[in-house]
């Protein structure tokens, strides 16, 4: 049960941004998630959107470095100690959040936690033994 | 020294010079030719005989060396003697990942401390001085080269070689150094430590600095005088001849700086056909070595800029002159003092697994100091979503470059095709210092 993500490589610049989302735009991709992690130097933007493909390629050919990954959903109440939850079952057995971002869904009842994990699958197994709901990406594209 | 010697040999009539510098050439060109299988075929190739050096003017007869000749032999395959008898190697930056390799016997060793004490004598240095030589020691020539050539002079010499600048106006002061040793830039940014210290320069000592290893201009010359409350002298020299002492400015010149020539031979070539040009002309330096016994070199072409001046000069020496180098034929940057070549940078991006070799050299002057950003394209293959992945690359990048050309460089990572490409190649380096 993973989700398709995409990754974007920005030098700190300004315009970037802008401009990758309004390639996505005029392409009829929509944007159901995204971060942006930075350094001093450089930023990286993950995205995940409905049409992954094709997000890939039109943002190659406009001559950016996309890469893409995959990351897990995990849909939580949006209530206190949802998140605290989740990482209490994966870091009891020394699995490492290489990142992770979330939101809440458009009834604001569900929230919606991305994560990249060191050992994806040792945590998709472990999420799903938990009981805790994992999303597909088209599950998390149709929120 | 002996210093009568040494007046006698500097102010001799060119025809004497001009002997001893033909004696010594044909003596040379024999030996290599004997010795020296890479050497040999060349000469062989050219159709030239060691009898054929019959003048100075024959010299041109002679195929050029250059620094592929020294990689293509890498690393002693262009030494006459057998290695008992190297006594100390040197090396400074190649083109690619393999440094130019010289060697040294006992007899080279001391031939160099001499012409170095002699240019040391000629910026007015006595046996009376105390030495503060801020050139770097090891593989680089200068730190050592100009070390033995204060001890030949019968001068104290600091080895306090560079770096730690504190410490080192703590030294200049307490022990009452007279010369500074150093490269121009690194004298500039002493200056500056003194003024952030509370140390006057004038409560100093310091006389005369003399100052090479990297270019410097005539306003950064007065900016050292003016700062530092000394006279700054330009100073020449490069591993593959021998180091430092090769040429040197003396205290009355209004320009240029003798060249040692009963040691080492100039010419100055057209840098594009390669013709001797005449003495006034701009064109590319290039050097034979006279006396040196483990690794002489024939016709080496610097690819430094420059042009040779005739005229006497006021301080009574007939070493010809050596204007301060204008420039490079090739696309050799000095970054502090160390040689670096755009395709060692292009050599270690090449050996970091997907990185592809898009990459741009960005020197600038900070304060006194050079910096250098290498900046790297980011291809698909080594792109990753985790800054700590592309951190890491960065990192390595960096270790590699400072591993393979003793500097520190910036390594930033940029978006594809950032890189300005002109008629489709690339311009690899921007020099934004204003020299």
């Amino acid at each position: 049960m993973r989700v398709e993500q995409i990754a974007v490589f920005l030098e700190n610049k300004s315009g970037r941004l802008a401009e990758i989302t309004e390639i996505l735009a005029e392409n009829g991709i929509n944007i159901r998630a995204l971060s942006v992690a930075d350094t001093a130097d450089f930023g990286i933007l993950r995205l995940i959107v409905n049409k992954v493909d094709l997000a890939q390629k039109v943002l190659k050919e406009n001559g950016f470095t996309v890469g893409k990954t995959t990351v897990i959903a995990v849909e939580v109440p949006d209530q206190a100690g949802g998140l605290a939850g989740v990482l209490k079952t994966v870091e009891a057995e020394g699995l490492n959040v290489e990142y992770m971002y979330a939101f809440v869904n458009k009834s604001g009842e569900k929230a919606v936690l991305i994560f990249r994990f060191d050992d994806m699958d040792k945590a998709i197994q472990l999420l799903q033994k938990a009981g805790l709901t994992l999303l597909s990406g088209e599950q998390v594209c149709s929120l | 020294m002996n210093m009568m010697r040494v007046k006698e040999i500097e102010t001799l009539p060119r025809a004497g010079l001009e002997a001893i510098q033909l004696q010594r050439l044909q003596s040379l060109v024999h030996r290599v030719y004997k010795t020296v299988a890479p050497y040999r075929e060349k000469m062989d190739a050219a159709g030239v005989k060691p009898e054929d050096i019959q003048s100075l003017a024959d010299l041109k007869k002679l195929p050029f060396t250059t620094k592929d000749d020294l990689r293509d032999n890498y690393p002693f395959g262009l030494f006459t003697v057998p290695m008992d008898d190297v006594v100390r190697v040197h090396a400074s930056s190649g083109t690619t990942g393999k440094p130019t390799v010289v060697g040294y016997t006992r007899g080279d060793i001391e031939m160099w401390a001499s012409v170095m004490a002699r240019a040391l004598s000629m910026a007015g240095v006595t046996k009376g001085d105390m030495i503060h030589n801020a050139y770097g020691y090891g593989l680089f020539t200068g730190g050592l080269g100009a070390h033995y050539g204060a001890e030949y002079l019968g001068a104290t010499v600091i080895p306090v070689s560079g770096g730690n600048t504190k410490r080192q106006i703590t030294i200049m002061r307490d022990f009452g150094s007279t010369v500074l040793l150093a490269t121009p830039s690194y004298a500039l940014n002493l200056a500056d430590a003194m003024i952030d210290a509370g140390v006057d320069p004038e409560d100093l000592k310091l006389r005369v600095g003399i100052h090479g290893a990297e270019p410097w201009s005539e306003n950064m010359r007065e900016e050292v005088e003016r700062k530092l409350g000394i006279r700054a002298v330009d100073i020449y020299g490069l591993s593959e001849v021998i180091g430092p002492g090769v040429a040197m400015e003396c205290l009355e010149t209004d320009r240029g700086m003798h060249i040692l020539e009963d040691h080492f031979l100039p010419e100055i070539v057209d840098p594009d056909t390669f013709e001797p040009l005449p003495y006034g002309e701009p064109g590319e330096l290039v050097f034979t070595t006279l006396t040196k016994e483990a690794f002489p070199i024939i016709r080496y072409r610097t690819k430094d800029l420059s042009r040779l001046i005739a005229e006497p000069c006021r301080c009574g020496r007939t070493l010809v002159r050596m204007e301060k180098v204008t420039g490079r034929t090739d696309d050799m940057l000095i970054i502090r003092g160390v040689n670096v070549f755009p395709s060692q940078v292009e050599h270690v991006l090449m050996g970091v697994e997907g990185v592809e070799p898009h990459y741009q050299i960005e020197v600038n002057r900070e304060g006194n100091l050079d910096t250098m950003d290498v900046l790297v394209e980011v291809s698909e293959q080594v792109f990753s979503d985790e800054i700590k992945v592309l951190e890491n690359l960065t990192r390595k990048i960096q270790v590699e470059i400072k591993d393979l050309l003793g500097v520190t460089a910036r390594v930033k990572l940029v978006e594809p095709r950032t890189i300005k490409r002109s008629e489709g190649k690339a311009q690899r380096v921007i020099d934004n210092r204003k020299l």
